[in-house]
């Protein structure tokens, strides 16, 4: 995949840093009046997501990460994958329980996930900022309660428990926010 | 990038376009006023020029020299990084002090306080040391910004203050141990001075300048660049160079300045060593700047200032 030199950095490049791939968040160059500069450089490791700020001399050369974004619809899951085809090509790819740690809660069959590939393999799968997904489990629905804020906990087809108000029924389809993990709405 | 206030109109807008060009305005003018006053002449020099410039640190914009004929011219121009050499000229033909308000071009990544071009405030005292020259800069900073504060620390002092570390008798190893307790460092260097400067810029500089003018002064002897080398109360050899810092920002860079001509070639051959182990080409010496050294460059203090990041503190 080559290399990339500091003058090339620029948010959003993707270098691997101790053999994990991560991602430029900032990148700063710092340079005294006289003398050696540096690029001093917020980076965001796309395996475990930490972020911390790392500092290179100016000139080093960083070895560049073979990653890219792609749009993906989940198929389903053996005891050890779970599988996404790409919807052009019908290729499908294998991606490992780490990778839908994130999004595993809220994965159902024909989702269309963005998927960050490494080396060719998904690293991290990430869903939409909403899905529409049924109740599996609840009490039952209690028409005429409108009880402001008052909930009760449903368990999705997904396997997610989420809180959703009282008059929410079995099989209902509801809107929900990945990125906080909360009901929104019925479909 | 730098807020070129009034020389890049993309950073304006017309909510304060107007207010900004007299602020800059009025700060150049003040500017010519004190220098006036201290009967320091104003010049200018040339921006085009034959030669590069050898500090190892810096890099010339280029251009293609369009009347380059025979094999002895030069095919490319190079845009002044500072208008020292030229300005040193100047010097050694008698002109007295002077300064230049001049545009300089660098090779340097655009950045918060980077830009290719920028604006520079150049000038040199005759008879002046490094002290006097500190006293001068203060008061031309005060006579923009009245009633700053002016601190004074040496580098020996600022490092054990802000690093912990004595800067002249440390190791590179010692150097770098203590980076790497405070930061993420991907390299490794022998160079002793790559991890100065990394402390320099990562711990020390921040808490410069935080209570108004900062002059950092009596550099490492390897840090001297253009500076001359005089003895500090501890034995140790430092070279008379001061930089400004106002709210961690260098602001200015100053040298008592070196006047032993072998001594500055000895300095641009260590310089061309420099660029011959980091595999890239020497560069040849400004001849105009080796005639100057030959005719003798008085004794005298010289100094530049950015003016574009001046403009960000008023």
């Amino acid at each position: 995949m080559g290399n990339y030199s500091t003058n090339e950095f620029k948010n959003g490049l993707k270098i691997i840093i101790e053999g994990d791939p991560c991602n430029i968040v900032d990148n700063e160059v710092v340079k005294p009046g006289k003398g050696q500069a540096f690029n001093r450089v917020r980076l965001k490791n796309l395996k475990t997501g930490r972020a911390w700020e790392k500092t290179f001399k100016s000139g080093e050369s960083v070895e560049a990460a073979d990653v890219m974004e792609t749009s993906m619809e989940y198929l389903y899951c053996d005891d050890e994958f779970w599988y996404f085809m790409d919807p052009d090509t019908f290729d499908q790819v294998p991606a490992s329980a780490a990778a839908i740690e994130d999004a595993k809660p809220f994965l159902k069959e024909q989702e269309k996930c963005t998927i960050t590939l490494w080396n060719g393999a998904p690293l991290t799968v990430t869903l939409p900022n909403f899905v529409e997904i049924a109740v599996g489990e609840t009490d039952p629905g209690l028409k005429g309660d409108t009880a402001q804020g008052a909930t009760k906990p449903a368990t999705l087809v997904t396997g997610a428990v989420v809180r959703v108000p009282l008059f929410i029924d079995k099989d209902e389809v509801l809107k929900i926010d990945t990125r906080t993990g909360e009901y929104v709405s019925r479909a | 990038m730098i807020d070129q206030t009034g020389a890049n109109p993309a950073a304006l807008n017309q909510h304060n376009t107007a207010e900004r060009l007299a602020k800059r305005a009025a700060t150049l003018s003040r500017i010519r006023h004190y220098f006036s006053q201290q009967q320091v002449l104003e010049v200018e020099t040339p921006l085009l020029g034959q030669y590069p410039v050898t500090d190892p640190q810096l890099d010339n914009i280029r251009v293609e020299n369009p009347f380059a004929v025979t094999q002895a011219d030069s095919n490319y121009l190079y845009l002044a990084t500072s208008p020292e050499y030229s300005m040193k000229q100047l010097l050694s033909l008698g002109s007295g002090s002077i300064y230049q308000i001049a545009k300089a071009f660098r090779q340097d990544t655009p950045g918060r306080l980077h830009a290719m071009e920028f604006t520079m405030l150049e000038w040199y005292r005759m008879d002046y040391d490094m002290d006097a020259l500190i006293d001068d800069v203060a008061g031309l900073i005060l006579s923009l910004m009245p009633n700053t504060a002016v601190e004074k620390i040496s580098y020996r002092e600022a490092f054990i203050r802000y690093a912990d570390v004595d800067p002249f008798t440390a190791t590179s190893d010692e150097l770098e141990f203590i980076a790497r307790q405070t930061m993420d460092v991907s390299f490794t260097d022998q160079h002793k001075d790559v991890w100065l400067d990394l402390l320099l810029t990562h711990c020390v500089e921040k808490n410069l300048g935080q209570k108004g003018m900062t002059f950092l002064f009596d550099y490492p002897e390897s840090q001297s660049a253009l500076a001359r080398l005089a003895v500090n109360p501890n034995g140790q050899t430092v070279a008379k160079r001061f930089e400004l810092y106002i709210n961690g920002i260098e602001l200015a860079n100053g040298y008592h300045e070196l006047t032993d001509a072998a001594e500055q070639m000895r300095r641009f051959e260590s310089d061309n060593q420099i660029r011959l182990q980091a595999g890239e080409p020497a560069r040849e010496i400004d001849a105009g700047l080796v005639a100057a050294l030959d005719r003798g460059l008085p004794n005298c203090a010289g100094v530049a200032l950015g003016i574009d990041r001046l403009m960000l503190l008023l």
